[in-house]
C-alpha cells in the first residue's frame, strides 16, 4: 500500500473533514434525495435490473463519486478514502440501490491495488466512469482473504468452478475471480456475457442489494493479478470494503435514528408525544450512543486505511464489530419505537431492518470480527501490569 | 491569527515551562505555578488568568509536552479546581481581582476546592435543595447541610449553590457563592461509603457567612451558573484516556493476562465487547475533541460520562467474574481516608464495590440519558409535577 501513500495529496488529521469533503457530502445528499427517494428505491428493488443503470452512469461520469480515491495516474481525481467514504455514507442514508458492495468497495479497491496493465487500466476506467459494474466471485472468510477457499480453476486463460452468493454477481457486467492455477491462486476479470458464464439470481432477504450464484465452464479471463500480488490485493480490497460496509451502516443508522426521534416527538399516546417517556428517550439515547460509536470507529478504519496511522486489519475488525452491532441495533429499535405502523410493508423500516441483516453478515458478522479483536488484542497478550488483588489479609 | 501559529505558540511556550521549571525537579506548585504564569493551565482563558485566549482545542497541545516532560496531571490534583471552579470562575466571578485571587492558588493546588450542591432531599433533583443564603448587610448568611461533598476536609474553598428565595419556582430562587471552608460555621464530617473508605463528606452550614463579593453571577441566576460547572464535572468525569486500552479495560486486561488458567471463550468474548466499547469511546473522544475547535464542552460530554461510567461498572463486574473465589477475598473494612489514598489505587474487588456510584455521581445514567434525549435528540421533557410552583409548596421527603 506504500506505493499507494506516495499520491496522498497531503496528510489530513483525523476525524477533520476539509469543506471540499463537506461540500462532496452536500452534493451526493442533493443527488439521493432526487434519485433514490423510498418510492424510487422500492420500484427499483423488484425492477429487473434491481436498480437504474443510466443513475448509475451519472453516478460516475457527472458526480464522480463511484471511484473518489482512484490516483490521478488510473484516470481517478486523486482523493482519498475519506472522500470515498463521505459519499458512501450518503449513499447508504437513502439505501441506495446498484452494486455499489461489488464495484465501489471491492473491486475498484483491488484494481487500483493490482499492478498496471492493458487489462486493468482500461476496466479501472470504465469502473469509476460508470461505464461497466463489477461483482468479486471470491469467498472471503470473513473479510479476510483465503487462497486455500479457492475453488475456482484455471487452465491457460479459462476459468471453470462455482462462487455461490456473490453480491452483486447477477447484474455486475465484469466479475473479479481468484482461480487456482498452474502456478497458485490469480484474480482475473471475466465477463459477464462472455460463453461459459451461468448466473443465477437468488431471491435475497434484502431485495435492495442482490446476489447470485455463478458457474464458470471454461469461461475466457483476463489476468488482473497475478499469484505474487493476489492475496494482497484482495486484502487491501476486503480491507477497504469492510470499512466503506461499516460507513454505509453509519449513514444508514443515522437516517433510522433521525427517523425514530422525528416519529417519536409526532406520535402522541396518552395525549403526550411519546418521547416524553423515559422508557422511548431512553432506548434512543442508546441508540445514539451506537451511532456516534459506530461513526467513530468507521472513521477511524477510513483513515487508518488512508494515511497508515493505525493497523488496518485492527481497525476494520474494530468497525466492522462495532458498526454492525449499531446498524442491527438501531434497526431493530427502529421498528420497535415505531410500533405496529413499523411492522408494515408500506413502512421503510423494514428496508433497513434487512439491509442491516444484510450488511452485519457481509464481509464478517460482529462476533467474527469481535473474535479477530481478541486475537490481536487478547491472544498472547503479556503481562506489563498485574492489577492489585486483595488477597484476604486486612491492612 | 490562525490555529497553526497558535499551535506553534503554545508548543513553544511549553517546551519553555519544562526548560526553565523542569517538572522533575522542581516543587509542583512551582512547576504549575509557572504554566499558569504562562497561560498554559487553561490555553482557552484570558490571558493574566492562566490562559492564550486561544482555542480550547489546542490545551491538548500544551498537555502532551507538559506531561511527556514528567509533569503531573493538574485534573488529578485538584479535580474540582481544575475541572469545575476555573471555568465558573472565569465565566461569573464579580471581579477580575477576585478571578484572580483564586485562580492562580488554585493553578497551583495551594488551595484546593470542592463542590457544595448535593443535599440530601436533593440528588437527581438537585433545584430543589434547601440551603439558605440570607442577605444580611452586604453578606449572606448560610444554612443547611451539603453531602457527597469530595475534598471537603482539604479544600480550601467551596462552590456553594443555595437557596436565596424559596417563594419562587425552584430554578429561580437560587444563587451561587464561592464560601471560605475554613470560616466559622462550617463543619465538614466524614462520611462512609459502601467500600468502607471515607472520599466524600457532609458539611453543615451553621450561620455561614459569605461577603457578597464572592458571589457568582447575579442573585437568582445561580442554577445558570451552576450548569456552567457541571457540564465541566461531565466532560472531566468522561474524559478518557486517548491511548488504546489504557483506562480502566487495561485492568481487565491485565487481570485476564496474569491469569490464563482462568481464561475460558465466553469470558474471551466478554472481555472483547468491553474492550470495544472502550475503543469505540475512546475514538468518540478523540473525534469530538477534533470537532470542538472553540467554545465550552457541550452535550456530548454527557455521552462519556454515561458510556464511561457503565463500562466501569461492567469491567468491574467481569474482573470479579473472572477471578471466581479469590474475588471474595477483601483488605479489611477499616476506615484508611487518613492515608490518602482514594478508591480507584485500591484493589480490584474495592474498584467492584466503588463502580456502583458511578453511575450515581456526577448525573445518574437516568438523568444523562434524558440529557442525551433532550438536548442532543430535541426530545420533549417528561411531565413535571412541580413545574412552576413555589419552591416552598413542592412536597419533599
Amino acid at each position: 500500500m506504500a506505493e499507494k501513500l506516495a499520491d496522498q495529496p497531503q496528510i489530513q488529521a483525523e476525524f477533520r473533514f476539509t469543506d471540499e469533503q463537506n461540500q462532496l457530502r452536500d452534493a451526493v445528499r442533493k443527488f439521493s434525495t432526487e434519485h433514490f427517494a423510498e418510492a424510487t428505491v422500492r420500484q427499483l428493488m423488484e425492477s429487473d435490473p434491481p436498480f437504474d443503470p443510466k443513475v448509475w452512469t451519472r453516478l460516475g461520469a457527472e458526480l464522480g463519486v463511484l471511484g473518489l480515491s482512484v490516483p490521478e495516474a488510473d484516470g481517478g481525481v486523486g482523493g482519498t478514502l475519506v472522500d470515498q467514504a463521505v459519499a458512501i455514507e450518503e449513499l447508504g442514508a437513502r439505501l441506495a440501490v446498484g452494486p455499489f458492495f461489488g464495484t465501489v468497495y471491492l473491486a475498484i479497491p483491488a484494481v487500483v491495488a493490482a499492478s498496471s496493465g492493458p487489462a486493468r487500466d482500461e476496466l479501472l476506467g470504465d469502473l469509476v466512469e460508470g461505464r461497466r459494474t463489477a461483482a468479486v466471485a471470491v469467498i472471503d472468510r470473513a473479510g479476510v482473504f483465503d487462497p486455500d477457499a479457492v475453488t475456482v480453476t484455471v487452465a491457460g486463460d479459462a476459468l471453470s468452478g462455482t462462487v455461490s452468493q456473490v453480491v452483486d454477481g447477477g447484474i455486475a457486467d465484469v466479475l473479479l475471480v481468484a482461480a487456482r492455477g498452474s502456478d497458485g491462486v490469480a484474480l482475473y476479470v471475466v465477463d459477464t456475457t462472455a460463453a461459459g458464464v451461468e448466473r443465477t439470481p437468488l431471491a435475497t432477504l434484502d431485495l435492495t442489494r442482490s446476489e447470485a450464484n455463478i458457474t464458470f465452464a471454461s469461461a475466457a479471463g483476463h489476468l488482473i493479478a497475478g499469484p505474487a500480488e493476489a492475496a494482497r490485493v484482495l486484502d487491501h480490497a476486503l480491507q477497504v470494503g469492510a470499512a466503506l460496509l461499516a460507513v454505509e451502516q453509519v449513514g444508514a443508522a443515522q437516517h433510522l435514528l433521525d427517523l425514530s426521534v422525528e416519529y417519536a416527538k409526532s406520535r402522541l399516546q396518552f395525549g403526550r408525544p411519546i418521547g416524553s417517556f423515559q422508557a422511548v428517550k431512553h432506548r434512543l439515547a442508546d441508540l445514539l450512543v451506537d451511532v456516534e460509536h459506530a461513526r467513530s470507529t468507521a472513521y477511524h478504519a477510513i483513515w487508518a486505511l488512508t494515511d497508515g496511522s493505525d493497523d488496518p486489519a485492527l481497525a476494520t475488525s474494530i468497525a466492522q464489530a462495532v458498526s454492525s452491532a449499531a446498524l442491527s441495533h438501531v434497526a431493530t429499535d427502529t421498528i420497535q419505537v415505531h410500533g405496529g405502523i413499523g411492522f408494515t410493508w408500506e413502512h421503510q423500516a423494514h428496508l433497513y431492518y434487512k439491509r442491516a441483516a444484510t450488511d452485519a453478515v457481509l464481509l464478517g458478522s460482529a462476533e467474527q470480527h469481535r473474535d479477530r479483536v481478541a486475537a490481536m488484542v487478547l491472544d498472547g497478550a503479556t503481562v506489563d501490569r498485574v492489577p492489585w488483588v486483595a488477597d484476604g489479609s486486612a491492612v | 491569527m490562525s490555529n497553526d501559529a497558535d499551535a506553534e505558540r503554545v508548543a513553544e511556550l511549553a517546551r519553555g515551562v519544562v526548560a526553565d521549571h523542569d517538572p522533575k525537579k522542581v516543587p509542583a506548585r512551582e512547576y504549575l505555578g509557572a504554566c499558569y504564569d504562562a497561560g498554559l493551565s487553561w490555553v482557552h482563558f484570558p490571558e493574566g488568568l492562566g490562559g492564550l485566549g486561544v482555542s480550547r482545542g489546542l490545551q491538548a497541545v500544551a498537555d502532551r509536552i507538559l506531561q511527556g516532560a514528567g509533569g503531573p496531571v493538574p485534573l488529578g490534583l485538584n479535580p474540582m479546581g481544575y475541572g469545575m471552579a476555573a471555568p465558573t470562575i472565569r465565566e461569573h466571578a464579580q471581579s477580575e481581582d477576585v478571578k484572580r485571587q483564586w485562580l492562580r492558588p488554585l493553578a497551583t493546588t495551594e488551595d484546593l476546592w470542592c463542590q457544595l450542591f448535593s443535599e440530601p432531599g436533593a440528588g437527581s433533583d438537585l433545584a430543589g435543595l434547601a440551603t439558605s443564603a440570607v442577605l444580611d448587610g452586604d453578606e449572606w448568611v448560610i444554612n443547611g447541610q451539603k453531602v457527597w461533598t469530595s475534598l471537603a476536609h482539604r479544600a480550601r474553598w467551596g462552590l456553594l449553590l443555595a437557596r436565596t428565595n424559596p417563594d419562587v419556582p425552584k430554578h429561580k430562587g437560587l444563587s451561587y457563592f464561592v464560601i471560605d471552608m475554613h470560616s466559622a460555621g462550617v463543619e465538614t464530617r466524614p462520611l462512609r461509603q459502601l467500600t468502607g473508605q471515607a472520599e466524600f463528606n457532609e458539611v453543615y452550614f451553621t450561620d455561614a457567612r459569605i461577603p457578597d463579593k464572592h458571589r457568582l453571577g447575579d442573585v437568582g441566576n445561580g442554577w445558570h451558573v451552576a450548569m456552567t460547572t457541571l457540564m465541566n464535572e461531565r466532560t472531566a468525569l468522561g474524559g478518557s484516556g486517548s491511548r488504546r486500552g489504557a483506562g480502566t479495560i487495561a485492568d481487565a486486561t491485565g487481570l485476564w493476562a496474569s491469569r490464563p488458567e482462568r481464561q475460558t471463550p465466553v469470558l474471551r468474548d466478554r472481555l472483547t465487547q468491553l474492550w470495544l466499547r472502550s475503543e469505540a469511546q475512546r475514538l468518540t473522544s478523540e473525534r469530538s475533541r477534533a470537532a470542538a475547535t472553540v467554545g465550552g464542552p457541550g452535550p456530548e460530554g454527557s455521552i462519556g460520562k454515561l458510556v464511561g461510567a457503565e463500562l466501569n461498572q461492567h469491567i468491574y463486574q467481569w474482573c470479579m467474574d473472572f477471578l471466581g473465589p479469590e474475588g471474595l477475598l477483601y483488605r479489611g473494612y477499616d476506615q484508611r481516608a487518613a492515608t490518602g489514598e482514594r478508591d480507584w489505587q485500591g484493589p480490584i474487588q474495592q474498584k467492584f464495590l466503588r463502580s456502583r456510584a458511578n453511575t450515581i455521581e456526577g448525573g445518574t445514567s437516568e438523568v444523562m440519558r434524558n440529557i442525551l434525549g433532550e438536548r442532543i435528540l430535541g426530545l420533549p421533557g417528561d411531565l413535571r409535577a412541580d413545574s412552576g410552583m413555589p419552591w416552598k409548596e413542592i412536597p419533599r421527603g
